[in-house]
């Protein structure tokens, strides 16, 4: 196990390499001067002069990148062209709403996604079943900005239970949490309805049946156990997913994280930010990919990587 | 929107005789009529096609038309779904809005396909390294949120309509990748292309007359569940600003502006969203149907 892991954690530095290649590239296809688009675009000439020397942007660009990486790996993204703060600093004070937020919305998700499927598979082609296929289908079809106005025109304007937007309180988390955790609902719920049908069929489970067991038991300790398998990939990749969709529910919510804060630097031309945050979500993703192999390799014992 | 929900309806209804026979297309038809979801699905689809193409015909006043007068009045006898802010007829715009998602969903798919397959089609025919790196390349922005893929490349390029539908094509090129690749893998080692291979076709050839008719079943479904994702994306990219502008009367947009208004005249928020919500419903409906029907070992009954 301990040399999969590190195996697994070797091969995750290619992949973030060829990730700072492309958006250090992306960044200087974009038309127009560099140290412009680095320093704003009212900048003095001093500024743009110090912003060329500290990323090399007059050298030729292997120089550049090589500049760009060795900033990148002593966590130097630059400073905000807004406020002149560290662009690392920015992104780790918001970083943390969102993270919260991806938690909160992936326990909704589970909640919704296997509560329903379970209830569908253990009675298939019954009522229920249906009504979870359709549950389902509903969570990947409703737009994560319409689900959240939905919710909040309901719980915050007409019912005024809960806080429409901002961070503060924990009841500002909910409704974005489940507007956000609807949506990875129905991935969850498809999958799980499918792994458990299929499991389902297994002799295991007959066997299980044949010798007496309640069918409660059969569930709990023979057919789910096993149908979780692939439901973890599918939580694991849902949460990298949540990152992406965040950017909607924090623009929906006004919640101040770092989806919301990358849509504020497009909008105002903050391109060190812009860059930051791409960075710091591709790290993430990367995190986020490579636990997941390594929880399905610990959860199923099928599964040898030698 | 409720004439989309009621056609949804009557296309399940089902007109067309089945062809009873023993051909690949008449078995598919025939699990397809017996997916009933899948004919909501192609209803929907069908109507949100029509409307979008003939919206300038059906629509009751024009999308820019404004009434200052009458803005923000809620759905009525004269105006279905109400006014907008400006005093626009919301149906109207939401069916010209119809048009503009189907331009950027098919644009976007096409673009998509036109990247994704062939890249698919060489590594998996030939392999070798350079198969290696585009598959690796592949894998790395299918490792990331289409829409984050998508929301990049915008602010690059800026926003607009032209750049929303190049960004989520390449935002949804992986898939087609992936998806070309297992095919071709599959099928490569199938007798008829040793055969075409032994009689010195060339490899285009091959690739063009063999191996791609055989792969285009799940291309064609993989198609289907992009529009729904290529109008989500674009509806997204229009919410957050870098997609289509006001005053295009894009649901996304629609839906951004209105959102001020969410206290005092819900409507003109909540009526783009729902649009766009049975739309994606409707592809995704269609396109599992799909692929039961066509590929009956992928269903899990």
């Amino acid at each position: 196990m301990r040399d999969y892991l590190t195996r697994r954690a070797l091969f995750a530095i290619p992949s973030l390499l060829a990730v700072t290649v492309l958006i250090f590239l992306a960044l200087r296809a974009v038309p127009g001067d560099p140290a412009v688009l680095l320093a704003g675009d009212f900048a003095t000439m001093e500024e743009l002069a110090a912003m060329r020397a500290r990323w090399g942007l007059d050298r030729p660009l292997v120089v550049q990148y090589a500049l760009f990486l060795s900033h990148l790996v002593r966590g130097d993204l630059g400073d905000s062209i807004v406020s002149d703060l560290p662009v690392r600093d920015e992104i780790l004070q918001r970083f943390r709403v969102t993270v919260v937020l991806a938690f909160a919305a992936i326990g909704v998700a589970l909640l919704i996604g296997l509560s329903t499927s379970l209830l569908g598979a253990t009675r298939p082609y019954t009522v229920w079943d249906y009504g979870s296929t359709v549950v389902a289908m509903l969570g990947v079809s409703t737009p994560i900005f319409w689900s959240g106005m939905l919710l909040i025109l309901l719980f915050a304007v007409m019912l005024g239970w809960l806080p429409s937007g901002g961070v503060g309180s924990w009841q500002a988390f909910i409704l974005p949490a489940v507007s956000l955790g609807f949506s990875a609902a129905g991935i969850i719920a498809r999958q799980t309805r499918s792994a458990m049908l299929d499991v389902l069929r297994q002799d295991y489970v007959r066997t299980a049946r044949a010798k007496g067991l309640q069918e409660r038991r059969v569930i709990d300790r023979h057919a789910l156990r096993n149908a979780l398998i692939p439901v973890v990939t599918i939580v694991g990749l849902e949460f990298g997913r949540m990152l992406g969709g965040a950017i909607l529910t924090e623009t929906v919510f006004s919640l101040p994280g770092l989806g919301s804060f990358l849509i504020i630097s497009i909008a105002k031309r903050d391109y060190p930010v812009v860059q930051g945050i791409v960075l710091w979500l591709a790290l993430a993703f990367v995190v986020i990919n490579m636990l997941v192999d390594v929880a399905y390799a610990a959860l199923d014992p099928r599964i040898r990587y030698a | 929107m409720r004439e989309i929900a009621a056609g949804g309806e009557a296309g399940a209804g089902g007109a067309f005789a089945p062809v009873v026979g023993r051909s690949g297309a008449a078995l598919a038809w025939r699990r397809f009529k017996r997916h009933r979801g899948a004919q909501v699905g192609l209803g929907v689809v069908l109507v949100f096609a029509l409307l979008a193409v003939f919206a300038p015909v059906v629509a009751p006043t024009s999308p820019a038309e404004a009434v200052l007068s009458q803005r923000l009045i809620p759905p009525s006898a004269d105006h279905w779904l109400g006014m907008d802010q400006q005093g626009r007829d919301l149906l109207t715009r939401i069916m010209h809005g119809g048009r503009i998602s189907l331009v950027i969903g098919v644009i976007a798919v096409g673009v998509a396909g036109s990247i994704g397959v062939p890249i698919g089609a060489i590594s998996g025919f030939r392999g070798g390294w350079v198969g290696h790196v585009l598959m690796a390349l592949v894998d790395i922005l299918l490792s990331f949120p289409a829409i984050l893929i998508a929301i990049v490349i915008v602010a690059l390029a800026g926003p607009g309509i032209r750049n929303a539908m190049i960004a989520i094509g390449i935002s949804q090129m992986p898939a087609y990748a992936r998806l070309m690749r297992a095919e071709v893998i599959r099928l490569r080692s199938e007798a008829f292309v040793e055969a075409a291979r032994a009689i010195g076709l060339p490899e285009w050839r091959i690739l063009a007359r063999h191996v791609f008719p055989n792969a285009a079943g799940p291309l064609i479904v993989q198609s289907t569940l992009n529009m729904a994702g290529a109008i989500l994306s674009a509806a997204y990219l229009g919410f957050l600003g870098l997609g289509a502008q006001p005053p295009t009367p894009e649901w996304g947009a629609m839906l951004s502006d209105g959102r001020t208004y969410l206290r005092t005249a819900p409507h003109v928020a909540i009526y783009p969203g729902f649009a766009v919500m049975l739309v994606v419903l409707g592809f995704n409906l269609f396109g599992d149907g799909l692929r039961d029907a066509l590929d009956p070992r992928a269903t899990q009954r």
